[in-house]
Order: C-alpha cells, then structure tokens, then sequence
C-alpha cells in the first residue's frame, strides 16, 4: 500500500510540475463550455428588430411591448414609412422588421383577421430563420391572449411543442457532449500518454527490475487522472447550472456515479493503448482517432444517430462515449432515474470490464 | 556458488530473427567480483543484460542470477538485483530526494535503513538533494542512478554502460566507487566500449558482434598474447602506418596514442625494420618495445 502511494505521490509530482498541461486540463472544460454555450449557439439574444407601426392603436401597441418583453428583441427603432425599410437594413439597424398595417385594430376587430409583415436580413439565412420563428410565435402568443376576451374566435392553428427544451437551447445538447469530450480527452489521451512517455525516458525498464507488480504502476497512474476529471466534472456542472441556466434535473449522485463510470472507461482505454503503443505520438494519435473523433462525430452529440447510414450506426454502438451521452441527457435534462438509464449503464461497465482485462492482460512485463 | 552462470544464451530480433545480437554466450561470474563485458557498441552488450536481469526472455539458452532461473523466476530476480540502464532513467522532474525515496519505497525499503551502502556515493550529491534530477550534470546523473539502483541492497548489480558520457575525472571516480561496492560483497557486472577501463576489472569478458571472444583476468588476456608488440613514431604519422601495413615482418599495425601498435611475425628483425622505415623516408624514427595491453588482445581477437 505504501508502494502504491508513493506510486500515486509521484504521479501528482508529475502532474503539478507540469503546470502548462495542468493548465490545460483543468481549463480545457470551463473553455469548452464557455465557447459552446455563447460563442457556438443557434440562439439569437437580444436582436435588433424595428417597427413600422402605421396603425398606432391599442392593440398594435399592446403587440409591441410584448416583443419589447422578449429576451429576443431589442427594438432600435421605430419606422414613419415604408420607404425607411429598405434603409434601416443597409445602415444594420435592424436584423428584422415587422410591419403592421394601417388597417391592423379595424381588420381585427371587424374580419377576425388581420396581416403583420415580417422582414427580416436574410444574409444571415440562420439567424433570420430563428428571428421570423421567435417572431411568429410571440404574435401567435398575442394572439391567442386576444382571443381569450373577444366573443367570436380567430382562425389560428398553429401549435408547436417542444418537450424538455421549449426554447431550443443548445446548452442542453452540448454539455454532456462536451462531458464526454473532456473525461475523454483528460483520461484516454493523458494515461496513455503517461505510461508511454515512462517506456520512452526509460524509467519503465527500472521499473520492470523491482518488486512492484506491473498492475500497481499502472493504476497508480490512473488516480491522478481520475482525481483530475472529477474536478472538471464538477467545474461543467457548476457552469452548465450557474452559467448556462441548464438545470440539473435527475439525482447529482447518479450523474456522478455515471460520470465517474465513464472515466473509467476511458482511463481502461487509455492503459489499453499504452500497452499497445511505444511512443507517445502513436499513443496519441490512437487516442485522438480511437476516442476523440467518434466521441464528436458518432456519439450523437453533433449528429443524430438516426440519421447516419446503417455501417456508421453499427459502429457508434462500440463508442462509449454514446451511451454516455445518452445517461446524461437522461440524468441531467429529462431527470430520468437509473430505471430510465440502466441498459446504457450495463452496456458502459460491459465495455470497461473489457477494455480493462485487455489492457491487464496486454501489459507487458518485459521490453518487448 | 556462481553469482551469475550464462549458459549458451541466444537472443535475435526481426520478424524472421535475422538480427543475431547474442550469439550462444557462455561465461560465469563469481560472487563478489567486479566483472566488466568489454565490447564496442552494438557488440550486444545491452541485449545481454537485458536478459539477465529478465527485462528480455533469451532464444535459447537459459542464465541464472543468484541461482534463479532468469526465465522462470524472474520475479525473484527483479527483488534482489539492482539495474543501472544505460540511458538516464531516473524522473527529470522529481528532486535528487524525491528520486531516491522513490525507488527505496518501490524496493520495500527507505532510504534509511541502507543510507550506508550509499553514504559515500550520495554525499557527493547531497548539497544538490532538492535540485531536479533532470537539472544535474551528467556525472551527479550517474551518481544519483547509482544510488537509485543501490538504495535496496542488490545481490548482484548490473550496470549497463555506466561511464559513456561523462567526463574523465567522473569516470575515474566512478571506478572507486565500483571498487569500494565489490568490498561490501556485492556482484558487479559493468559494461563498457572503454578499453582503458578492462584493467580496473577482477575479470573481462571482450564482446564483438554478439560473442564473447575471450573471458579472463585482464593479466589472463593480455598473458595470452605471444606476439612482440613495437611501438613506434615518426614524425609522420599516416605515412609511417601505410610503410608498416606494407612490410612482410609486420603482422598488424594500428595507431594507439602516441604510437603505432605493431604487431610482428615470429622472429623479425628490428634493425631491418627500422632500416626499412629510413628508407621509405620516415624521420625521428623511435621503435621501441611495448607490452600488450587489453586493447591490442582485442584487435588480435577480432581478427581471428
């Protein structure tokens, strides 16, 4: 046991003295997470829209301050004639601009139908598609408010749900991505490349001529590493909860528990690959290609799974990082129990029993 | 009782084992002697100690280190050997320290309880005890790597080419210390492409291409050397060696220091080889007899 801590002691000399890789590790997920929760998001905050309001009356007005209360809109600016339309969009004022006609109460109120115009800057074909979305369903929210108090009901049919993620926020599909990428990269590449970089400077071979049972060397490399992905673990949920609104839903025990199952996993891999390897670039790059690659683009995490052909689907069952992603998305925003996640888990432990005895069974106890 | 007995061991690489490394190698080693394997470098003398201290697995052949099969119980061997690779081995980034309390605790052992063994050896790095290993100078690297393989009492200690790359005065110090090791009873086997070094040796084994070409005291090898070696100069040099090479009476010639070694057949005559010499126009002419040192056993012995 004192062997195995002096093992352990040594590995966070290691680590700590590495301060630049240090660095990296512990703030390669608040990065993460920072760069996919603001800079990479299909959301629109706070876009400029403009209103050419011909009707000035109680409803048009009533209309208006419900897109001022959007967290969407920003108005910047309230037109006096059709012919500012053309000019507001090439001085960027505006990114959309909603029309509403002269006529707006009286058709209301007389047909039971009245027109709005939406305009938006479709140079940016995304953006306007989401701005017209959230746009359309704050008038179709208006809407339904009028219908509430008038007598004779209005023609409207439109009715869109979105279960768990009614404002189709990106953060809830990218932080256990993102979970899985991190645990991934700090585990599978970091343990392999550690034990392989003991093999290259050649203090395996000493190694190998003492006491110690070759197993000990290499779990004591892993605890480090496993000490080191739970910080990040916790740093994404912390801000993924405090800083991206994204609500933990299910039990924290159980996202742990599965997160912490998962770095096993990958940390199985990782001593795998050492074993295999005998230098750190191959170790390195078996990782990236092995683990990092599947994990962005066959987990499910960029790409629906449904939607890849049959061979890619077949291949996405050997990723860990699938099942993964499918637990925390249970956990995290659907708040299932381990009754909603248990095959998955199976299916995880399966794989890091394993990883695991091949990579006690490949260990090599000589040089070659 | 044989501290280290190598029975025909074998070891090649390659796919089809076309690189043969160790050629069926045979020697023994006493308990308590500081024994050197003299060779230049790719002779096999790393292939050779890996497999005596179990880190390769021999073709043919087997080998035991303190009576333990080298195959078979090569778990009790990695408990009682200490091994000194020929590479700096030891963690950059761990102190002086931290190295060495390192491989007493892998070892079962600490620093203190065989401070001993190593006293005279780490009190030469002890002023530098909290500097990074990866810091040191080449000679504190070997000093710190000795101590490192000593810190668990070995039984037998093999050192891989442990003065290639450092410095004269090192090396000299290095050599007592070996000395000062065998003392306390500890097996030595040193490897070493230095010649020079053969003579500090209770007894050599010369390795060329994969065998052991002669095993002895270096008295036993240098004795087993009948030709008359001449040292001789002139005041030129390249052009002196090209006329020996080309005279009938000269069995070999090569440079060796100040001199050229020559070698001659049986019963030369050296007034008709120096006026040989004049006549090819060499000047300052000295030839003097020389007696043979490990070296020139060496070059005989490569030859045959």
């Amino acid at each position: 046991m004192k062997q195995f801590l002096s093992f352990v002691k040594k590995e966070f000399f290691h680590i700590w003295r590495d301060k630049q890789t240090l660095f990296i590790l512990l703030g390669m997920p608040i990065v993460q997470i920072t760069i996919f929760g603001f800079a990479l998001t299909n959301e629109v905050k706070n876009a400029e829209i403009a209103i050419l309001d011909q009707s000035k009356d109680a409803a048009t007005t009533q209309l208006i301050s419900e897109i001022r209360a959007s967290q969407y809109f920003t108005v910047s600016a309230f037109l006096n004639s059709p012919n500012d339309i053309a000019e507001t969009f090439k001085q960027n004022k505006a990114k959309i601009i909603l029309v509403l006609p002269a006529s707006f109460n009286s058709d209301l109120k007389h047909l039971n139908k009245a027109q709005v115009q939406l305009i938006a800057d479709a140079s940016d074909p995304n953006t306007a598609t989401t701005l017209i979305n959230y746009a359309t369903a704050i008038i179709t929210d208006y809407q339904k408010n009028i219908n509430k108090t008038s007598q004779i009901p209005m023609v409207i049919n439109t009715q869109v749900r979105m279960l768990y993620n009614p404002q189709l926020k990106g953060a809830y599909s990218f932080v256990p991505g993102v979970m899985a990428m991190v645990l991934m990269l700090v585990c599978t590449m970091m343990t392999a490349i550690t034990i392989v970089r003991e093999k290259e400077i050649g203090t395996m071979e000493v190694m190998l001529v003492s006491p110690v049972q070759p197993l000990k060397i290499v779990v004591a490399k892993a605890v480090p590493y496993l000490l080191l992905s739970i910080v990040n673990i916790i740093s994404i949920l912390l801000l993924s909860v405090f800083v991206l609104d994204v609500p933990i839903n299910g039990s924290i025990v159980l996202l742990m528990g599965e997160s912490i199952l998962f770095t096993i996993t990958c940390l199985s891999f990782g001593l795998l690959i050492s074993s295999l390897t005998g230098s750190q670039q191959t170790a390195m790059f078996i990782a990236l290609t092995g683990m990092f690659l599947p994990t962005i683009m066959l987990s499910g995490f960029m790409f629906p799974v449904e939607n890849m052909p049959l061979p890619l689907r077949l291949i996405s069952n050997i990723v860990p990082s699938r099942w993964f992603y499918q637990i925390v998305r249970a956990v995290m925003i659907k708040g299932l129990g381990i009754e909603g996640v248990w095959k998955q888990t199976l299916i995880l432990i399966a794989m890091t029993l394993f990883l695991l005895t091949l990579a006690v069974k490949k260990f090599k106890i000589r040089l070659e | 009782m044989q501290s280290v007995i190598v029975n025909n061991l074998s070891k090649s690489y390659g796919k089809k084992k076309e690189i043969k490394a160790v050629k069926e190698i045979s020697f023994e080693v006493s308990k308590g002697e500081l024994f050197g394997i003299i060779g230049p470098d790719g002779a096999g003398k790393t292939s050779l100690f890996r497999m005596l201290t179990t880190l390769l697995l021999p073709d043919a052949g087997n080998a035991a280190v303190d009576g333990s099969d080298v195959v078979k119980n090569y778990k009790d061997i990695r408990k009682k050997v200490g091994y000194m690779p020929g590479r700096f081995s030891l963690y950059q980034d761990l102190s002086v320290e931290e190295n060495l309390n390192f491989f007493a605790t892998i070892f079962n052992t600490t620093v203190q309880h065989n401070y001993d063994l190593i006293k005279d050896i780490y009190v030469q790095i002890e002023p530098f005890k909290t500097r990074k290993a990866g810091k040191l100078s080449g000679g504190m690297k070997q000093k710190l790597a000795l101590s490192c393989a000593l810190i668990h009492r070995p039984v037998v200690l093999f050192l891989d080419e442990p003065t290639t790359g450092v410095d004269a005065v090192s090396r000299k110090e290095f050599w007592e210390m070996l000395k000062h090791l065998k003392q306390q009873g500890i097996t030595i086997l040193v490897s070493t492409p230095y010649m020079d070094e053969a003579g500090l040796c209770d007894r050599i084994g010369l390795m060329q291409q994969g065998k052991i070409l002669s095993v002895g005291t270096p008295a036993e090898i240098t004795g087993a050397f009948k030709e008359t070696i001449l040292g001789v100069k002139s005041n030129n040099m390249y052009q002196l060696l090209k006329d020996l090479n080309a005279n009938d009476e000269v069995e070999d010639a090569y440079s060796f220091g100040e001199y050229h070694h020559t070698v001659m057949k049986p019963n030369f005559n050296k007034e008709t080889l120096q006026q040989y010499l004049e006549q090819k126009g060499n000047k300052e002419l000295v030839i003097q007899n020389t007696q043979p040192t490990v070296e020139d056993s060496f070059m005989q012995l490569m030859k045959q």
